[in-house]
C-alpha cells in the first residue's frame, strides 16, 4: 500500500543523505520526496511517499525515528489527510490544437504560466490521480517536459 | 582561558573518563598529537595499521563496557577504520572515532588525503559529525560519547578539520546533552511485564533466548536469577555467550547454524520464547518460517527496529534488558505466589537433559599419532585456565570452536565479531582488552588465515608489553569456506588452501614476541601452559587436522533442527 510519511528533521548538512541512504541501504522504495524549511528555525519537513507491505512500512517508520537528526515521523495515511502535488507540464501546442488544450486547462483548473510559438507550459496542483489524468490527456498533443514537486500533505483538522 | 581545538578535544576526552586511545598519526591530526604529551593521564597506544586501532578500541569497549576511543588521520587513515567501524556497528559496541580532516577551506577540493569519511561511514555509524565550527566542538564530543553508550550502543565518528584543531575558543564542557530527535526508551511497560510473568508461569516449555543486549545492558545477573529461580532453560547467540553460566544445568549451549542439538530442539519445541536483547539473525534462525513455530514469542529490545523485523512477535517490549529483567523478577515473585500459578517443568527439563546427554557437542577424537583436533585445543585452553581468562576470536572455524568448546561463565569474557564476521578482529581486540586489564590472561583463538589480516599489531603488543596469547589453530586452509566447499560445492577447494604461510614461530620472534609450535597432542598442554606463563606476547602455532569440520551444522536456509551431526 502507498503511505505518505511526514518527517520533521533537523535542517543540517547531510540530513537528506541520511534519510535517502537509509531507504537505499535497506532496500526501501521512495516514490516521491519533498523537502523544505518549516517556520521553525533549523527544522525542515520532508514528505515521503513510499509503498510496501505493512511490516516494511513499520520498519521504515522505526528506522527513520532511529536517525538522530529526525525529530518526528507521522504516517499521514493513518489519519484523514489532504495531499497535493504540483507539476509543470510543457506540452506541444501547434495552431489548431491550442484551443482544446486550453479547454482542458480550464476543466482541470490549471494555469498557463508560459507561452511559446508552439508550446504551452501549464502549472497544475492536485492529487496524484489528477496529475496522472492530466498527463494522460495531454499525451496525445505531445508532452515535451514534466517537472513534478513530489507530494506534500497535512493532517485534516476534522478527523 | 582559551584553548585550541586540539586541546579542547583532549580535555573533553578527559572529562569522559577516557584513559587510553588507540591511534596512528598523520598530517591532519598532527596538532592533536602535538598536545598528547601534555595529557599524561591519557595513554596513547600507537598501532601499526588503523584497522588495528579501531578493533583495539572495540575490544577495549567489549571487555570493559566503557567507550573505546580511536584517533586517526584523514583520507586513508580514516578509510582504514571503516571495516572496524562496521564491525562495532553490527555488534552494537560503543566506540568513538576521531578522524582528522583537511582544513575546512579545502573540503570538497580533492585535497591531499581528503575523503568524505562522514559520507562513507553514514550507514555504519550510529551517528557522525563533521565539526566546522570550533564553538560546537566540546558539545559535539559530549554528544558523541552520550550517543555511543546510551540506548542501543554503537560507534560514533567525529571528523575534525585541521584548522578547527588550531583555532582558539573558550572551553566549556556541557553537563547535559539535549537531542530532541533522540530519546531511547528504557523503562518496560508495566502491563506487558505482568503479561510476560503470567505467560511464563503457564508455559510448559519455556526457553530464554539471550543475545548481546543482555551483556551490553548488564542484565546477566537478573537473567540468571530468573532462569534459576523458575527453572527456565537458557540458550544464547554467539554475542550472548557468557551472559549465563556455561556450567549451569539449565544452560543449553549456543543456538543456530552451529548451535547445539539441545538448543535448537528446545527452540523448536518451546511453547514460550523469551528473546532478550537478540535480533533473530539469519545465522540464528535458519529457515524463518520454521523458527520457534510452536511458541508464543516475547521480544525485549532497546531498539524498536529490532522488533518485528524478522519474526512475528506476540509480546513486543521496547526496554533496557536489565530494567526489564529486574521488573520481571519482581513481577514473577508476585505472580508465582498465586495458587497453581506455575506449571511444573520436570518433563521439559528431563527432555532437555536427554537431548544434552544424547547429543553433546562433540568431535571424532584424534587417532593415535594422528593430527591434533582443533577442538581439543580449545578444550585444553578451558581446562588450563578454568575459564578464567578473556577469549577473543578471529572469524571462521576457529570462532565456532571457541564458542562451542569453552564454557563462558561471565559476561565480557568472549570478544568476537558476530554480526560482520570480520577476519583480523581477534588479535587487535585482544590487545584492546589487555590494555584495559594488564593482569588478565587474554587469549586470541585464531586461524592461520585470519591471524595474517592484522598480524602487524604484534609490534604494538610487544611495544606496550601487552602479553596477549595468540593460539593459532593452523590447518593450512581458510577452513570455514573450505568446509562449505566440501559440503556444498563438490569439494572444489578454490583459493582456500594457504599453500604458502609464514613460519609463525619465527615471525613472532622477529617481532620480539615469543613463538611456540605444537605438532603432537602430547605436547599441547605443556606448551600452552608455558605460553600462558610467559610474560610477553606469544604465538602458539598448533598444527591441527587440516580437514576437520565444525559440527553440528545447519545448512543455510534450512530449519535449525535439520542438523548435520558428527
Amino acid at each position: 500500500m502507498r503511505h505518505i510519511l511526514s518527517v520533521l528533521v533537523e535542517n543540517e548538512p547531510g540530513v537528506l543523505s541520511r534519510v535517502s541512504g537509509l531507504f537505499s541501504g535497506r532496500g526501501f522504495n521512495i516514490e516521491t520526496l519533498n523537502v523544505a524549511p518549516t517556520l521553525e528555525d533549523g527544522v525542515s519537513i520532508m514528505t515521503i511517499t513510499t509503498t510496501g507491505e505493512e511490516q516494511i512500512i513499520e520498519q521504515i517508520i522505526k528506522q527513520l525515528r532511529k536517525l538522530v537528526t529526525v525529530i518526528k515521523v507521522v504516517d499521514l495515511t493513518e489519519v484523514k489527510n489532504v495531499e497535493r502535488e504540483m507539476m509543470l507540464l510543457k506540452v506541444a501546442a501547434e495552431e489548431g490544437k491550442r484551443a482544446e488544450i486550453l479547454r482542458i486547462v480550464d476543466v482541470f483548473r490549471c494555469k498557463v504560466v508560459d507561452v511559446g510559438f508552439d508550446e504551452l507550459t501549464i502549472e497544475v496542483t492536485g492529487t496524484q490521480d489528477k496529475l496522472i489524468a492530466l498527463i494522460n490527456l495531454m499525451q496525445r498533443f505531445g508532452i515535451k517536459e514534466v517537472a513534478r514537486a513530489g507530494a506534500v500533505a497535512m493532517r485534516r483538522s476534522m478527523q | 582561558m582559551e584553548l585550541t581545538g586540539a586541546q579542547i578535544l583532549l580535555e573533553s576526552l578527559g572529562r569522559e573518563g577516557v584513559d587510553v586511545i588507540f591511534g596512528f598519526p598523520g598530517g591532519a591530526v598532527i596538532d592533536i598529537y602535538h598536545q598528547i604529551p601534555n595529557y599524561p593521564n591519557l595513554k596513547h597506544v600507537l598501532v601499526r595499521h588503523e584497522q588495528g586501532a579501531i578493533h583495539m578500541a572495540d575490544g577495549y569497549a567489549r571487555a570493559t563496557g566503557k567507550v573505546g576511543v580511536c584517533l586517526v588521520t584523514s583520507g586513508p587513515g580514516a578509510t582504514n577504520t571503516v571495516t572496524g567501524i562496521a564491525t562495532a556497528y553490527m555488534d552494537s559496541i560503543p566506540v568513538v572515532i576521531i578522524t582528522g580532516q583537511v582544513p575546512t577551506p579545502l573540503i570538497g577540493n580533492d585535497a591531499f588525503q581528503e575523503v568524505d569519511i562522514v559520507g562513507i561511514t553514514r550507514p555504519c555509524t550510529k551517528h557522525n559529525y563533521l565539526v566546522k565550527d570550533i564553538n560546537t566542538l566540546a558539545k559535539t564530543i559530549k554528544e558523541a560519547f552520550f550517543l555511543a553508550q546510551s540506548g542501543r550502543p554503537g560507534p560514533v565518528l567525529v571528523d575534525l578539520p585541521k584548522d578547527v584543531q588550531q583555532q582558539l575558543c573558550t572551553f566549556n564542557y556541557p553537563k547535559k546533552v539535549s537531542l530532541r530527535g533522540y530519546n531511547p526508551h528504557y523503562d518496560p511497560n508495566v502491563k506487558q511485564v505482568r503479561k510476560v510473568a503470567e505467560l511464563l508461569c503457564k508455559a510448559k516449555h519455556p526457553v530464554i533466548y539471550a543475545g548481546g543486549g543482555v551483556i551490553s545492558s548488564s542484565a546477566s545477573k537478573d537473567l540468571t536469577r530468573l532462569a534459576q529461580t523458575y527453572s527456565i532453560p537458557v540458550t544464547a547467540t554467539l554475542m550472548g555467550l557468557g551472559c549465563f553460566p556455561g556450567d549451569d544445568p539449565l544452560w543449553l549451549g549456543m543456538l543456530g547454524m552451529h548451535g547445539t542439538f539441545a538448543a535448537n530442539h528446545s527452540i523448536s519445541n518451546a511453547d514460550l520464547i523469551l528473546a532478550v536483547g537478540a535480533r533473530f539473525d539469519d545465522r540464528v534462525t535458519g529457515k524463518l518460517s520454521e523458527f520457534a513455530s510452536k511458541a508464543t514469542m516475547v521480544h525485549i529490545d532497546i531498539d524498536p527496529t529490532s522488533i518485528q523485523k524478522n519474526v512475528r512477535v506476540d509480546v513486543p517490549i521496547v526496554a533496557d534488558c536489565r530494567l526489564f529483567m529486574e521488573a520481571l523478577n519482581k513481577e514473577m515473585a508476585d505472580v508465582s505466589q498465586l495458587e497453581d500459578a506455575c506449571v511444573p517443568r520436570d518433563k521439559w527439563l528431563a527432555q532437555i537433559t536427554e537431548w544434552k546427554t544424547k547429543h553433546p557437542v562433540k568431535y571424532k577424537p584424534a587417532v593415535k599419532g594422528g593430527p591434533i583436533k582443533p577442538q581439543s585445543v580449545v578444550e585444553s585452553i578451558y581446562k588450563l585456565t578454568k575459564g578464567d581468562c578473556i577469549i577473543s576470536t578471529e572469524v571462521g572455524q576457529n570462532q565456532m570452536w571457541a564458542a562451542q568448546f569453552f564454557n563462558y561463565k561471565k559476561p565480557r569474557t568472549l570478544l568476537t565479531s558476530g554480526g560482520l564476521g570480520t577476519m583480523g578482529f581477534g588479535f587487535p581486540a585482544a590487545i584492546g582488552a589487555q590494555a584495559a586489564y594488564p593482569d588478565k590472561l587474554v587469549i586470541d583463538v585464531a586461524g592461520d588465515g585470519s591471524i595474517q589480516m592484522c598480524i602487524q599489531e604484534l609490534a604494538t603488543a610487544v611495544c606496550y608489553n601487552l602479553p596477549v596469547k595468540i593460539v593459532i589453530l593452523n590447518n593450512g586452509f581458510l577452513g570455514m569456506v573450505r568446509q562449505w566447499q566440501e559440503l556444498f560445492y563438490d569439494r572444489n577447494y578454490c583459493s582456500t588452501c594457504l599453500d604458502v604461510a609464514p613460519d609463525f614461530v619465527k615471525l613472532a620472534e622477529a617481532y620480539g614476541a615469543a613463538g611456540f609450535r605444537v605438532t603432537e597432542a602430547k605436547d599441547l598442554d605443556a606448551t600452552l601452559k608455558k605460553a600462558f606463563a610467559t610474560p610477553k606476547a606469544c604465538i602458539v602455532d598448533v598444527i591441527v587436522d587440516p580437514e576437520e569440520n565444525v559440527y553440528p551444522m545447519v545448512p543455510a536456509g534450512k530449519s535449525i533442527t535439520e542438523m548435520i551431526l558428527v
